[in-house]
């Protein structure tokens, strides 16, 4: 193999492109407990801005209304997601299937002005009353494309061999799915519902065109604040949303490594995958 | 040997495998593709005082005479309306030059740090992954409000501009196309350190040191080696950021002047300030058509790579 030499200039570029990608944020979040109304001014550490967020019902009530968005529209994403995976990876050709592809490829990359729009005027059309049930919908639709896509990828890069030596044995083809490949994509299918619920906890455009009244979510609520200015509490309530994801990667990607090395070595050694 | 495998780990039965390609067929058809004939028929109806606020509303009791009436109040009017004023031409020719440089800026920060990733000693690479990726999963709203705390009158660029002395006065960085691409570049970064890394991360170093050897400057082995194989990921990396800065609302708004407007701002205030649905709708799709040929090639590329890995 060849030894990659690493040039002062390869590591100043990746410090100076961390620094870049990571200073807002650590700003934020000192500032978050900065006991001083004004933006610019230090006035020692406080948690005064998190007691305010405990007194604003509006602000709590919207974070709510969030995360059950989040949890129903990441669950219902994963499941659509990983069969869409599953058709494009293993259903063969089927009619249609380059039109299939399109629609999960298209969402990745379309202007949520146009998503949001688009599922308004199909709510309406329909006479769907907005509110909580069409923005949950809306993020299912958007998000089940990044899940596939997550999801597909893990489908083509593992052992099929397994999956044959399981039916060669006369496993029957449900019981194969639900014994040797679920448990060997479970940590792709869990990365995607992480990132489907962050996603959808993180989305203004989409909520705002197919929500309705008593349905502020939480990005909403903080945009029509923004626009206001800048407050103390926003950059309590942003830190908070930041240490809930970031949480939720850290233990995520740890459970999944651990999970996915006793799977394949599992696997490897011929037992059943748990 | 091949026909025998496929034929052999075909998935399961046909009921089931019917199944895994309808259920999610049928969703993305009914809120994805759907929703766009809606958009596109809204494009043609008019403006109206009512609930919904447009005409003409298909009405199926009234049978044939009601279809071929509904038929006879579409029309173009509102795509007349969007060329002849020059609100939205200027607005979409914003978004395109902010689309297309701001591309080609982050092609240029993106680059060497995608670069250096490749080359850093392999066991830490998953790691620097990890720390670029990171930032993508934490709200975009959160990321550039973060930036108006630093780049307000009072905030802390010009704090510490001052005290270095580089700058007299206060320098009005928020409310300026700086900020918003400012803002872009930033929330787009990983976008396009992703797909050069994964293309660079493949490169084959002896090719430059044969480059070397046979007496190549540096600069020109950059140009005429790993150019030409980071290529697709360059292409990968454009089109991913390129495609929805184009119609980006939230980072020209919060950070973006108001005399400067982008396309999907447009759009935003024609339907929620003006309440104008069938405008909304035009400009839909005219953006849809500015952008099908980026998304078609993209889309293209991208089933090319996971097919690849079959």
């Amino acid at each position: 193999m060849i030894v990659r030499r690493l040039s002062p200039f390869n590591l100043v570029s990746i410090a100076l492109g961390l620094t870049f990608l990571y200073l807002p944020i650590a700003i934020l979040i000192v500032y978050s407990f900065n006991d001083s109304r004004l933006v610019s001014v230090w006035g020692g550490w406080s948690l005064r801005w998190y007691r305010a967020l405990l007194e604003d019902s509006a602000m709590l009530e919207a974070a709510f209304v969030s995360l059950r968005v989040a949890m129903l529209s990441a669950t219902l994403a994963t499941v659509l997601g990983t069969l869409a995976a599953l058709a494009l990876v293993r259903a063969g050709r089927f009619r249609g299937r380059l039109a299939f592809s399109a629609m999960v490829y298209a969402p990745l990359v379309m202007p949520e002005v146009i998503i949001g729009l688009s599922l308004l005027l199909l709510f309406v059309a329909a006479d769907f009353s907005r509110g909580f049930w069409t923005t949950a919908l809306a993020h299912t639709t958007l998000t089940m494309c990044f899940v596939t896509v997550i999801v597909q990828s893990r489908l083509l890069d593992f052992d099929r061999s397994l999956e044959e030596a399981a039916m060669d044995l006369g496993c029957p083809p449900l019981r194969t799915f639900f014994t040797v490949t679920l448990p060997l994509i479970a940590p792709a299918i869990v990365s995607g519902w992480m990132l489907a619920f962050t996603l959808s906890l993180d989305d203004l455009v989409i909520a705002s065109f197919t929500t309705g009244p008593g349905a502020t979510t939480l990005p909403i609520r903080i945009y029509s604040e923004v626009r206001l200015g800048v407050k103390p509490e926003i950059n309590a309530i942003c830190t908070l949303m930041i240490a809930t994801v970031a949480l939720i990667v850290v233990v995520a990607s740890l459970l999944s490594k651990r999970y996915s090395s006793t799977q394949e070595r599992r696997a490897a050694l011929g037992g059943p995958p748990m | 040997m091949t026909a025998l495998r496929s034929a052999k780990t075909r998935a399961p039965s046909t009921l089931g495998r019917r199944m895994i390609v309808l259920v999610p067929y049928l969703w993305l058809c009914i809120f994805f593709l759907v929703p766009f004939a809606i958009v596109f028929r809204l494009s043609l109806s008019q403006t109206a005082i009512a609930q919904p606020p447009y005409l003409p509303v298909f009405d199926p009791a009234a049978g044939w005479e009601g279809i071929r009436d509904f038929f006879a109040a579409l029309s173009l009017d509102n795509y007349r309306i969007l060329f002849s004023d020059t609100l939205y031409v200027s607005s979409y020719l914003k978004s395109l030059q902010v689309g297309l440089l701001s591309t080609l800026i982050l092609l240029v920060v993106a680059f060497p740090i995608a670069y250096g990733m490749a080359r850093v000693p392999r066991r830490l690479q998953p790691l620097l992954l990890m720390a670029v990726i990171l930032p993508f999963w934490t709200a975009f709203l959160i990321r550039i409000y973060a930036w108006i705390n630093i780049l307000q009158r009072d905030g802390l660029l010009n704090d510490v501009l001052q005290t270095f002395g580089l700058i007299g006065e206060p320098v009005t960085w928020l409310a300026s196309d700086t900020a918003v691409y400012i803002g872009i570049v930033y929330s787009y970064l990983p976008f396009m350190v992703l797909p050069l890394y994964a293309v660079l991360e493949k490169m084959d170093e002896s090719l430059l040191e044969a480059a070397a050897d046979l007496g190549c400057p540096r600069w020109k082995a950059f140009w005429l080696v790993t150019v030409p194989l980071a290529l697709p990921g360059i292409a990968a990396g454009s089109l991913l950021c390129f495609i929805p800065i184009v119609g980006e609302f939230v980072i020209p708004d919060l950070l973006g002047s108001s005399q400067t407007i982008m396309i999907g701002q447009t759009l935003w205030t024609e339907f929620f300030g003006n309440k104008d649905w069938p405008v909304a709708s035009a400009l839909a799709m005219l953006l849809l058509c500015v952008l099908i040929v980026p998304i078609v090639v993209y889309q293209h590329m991208q089933s090319k790579v996971l097919e690849r890995g079959r």
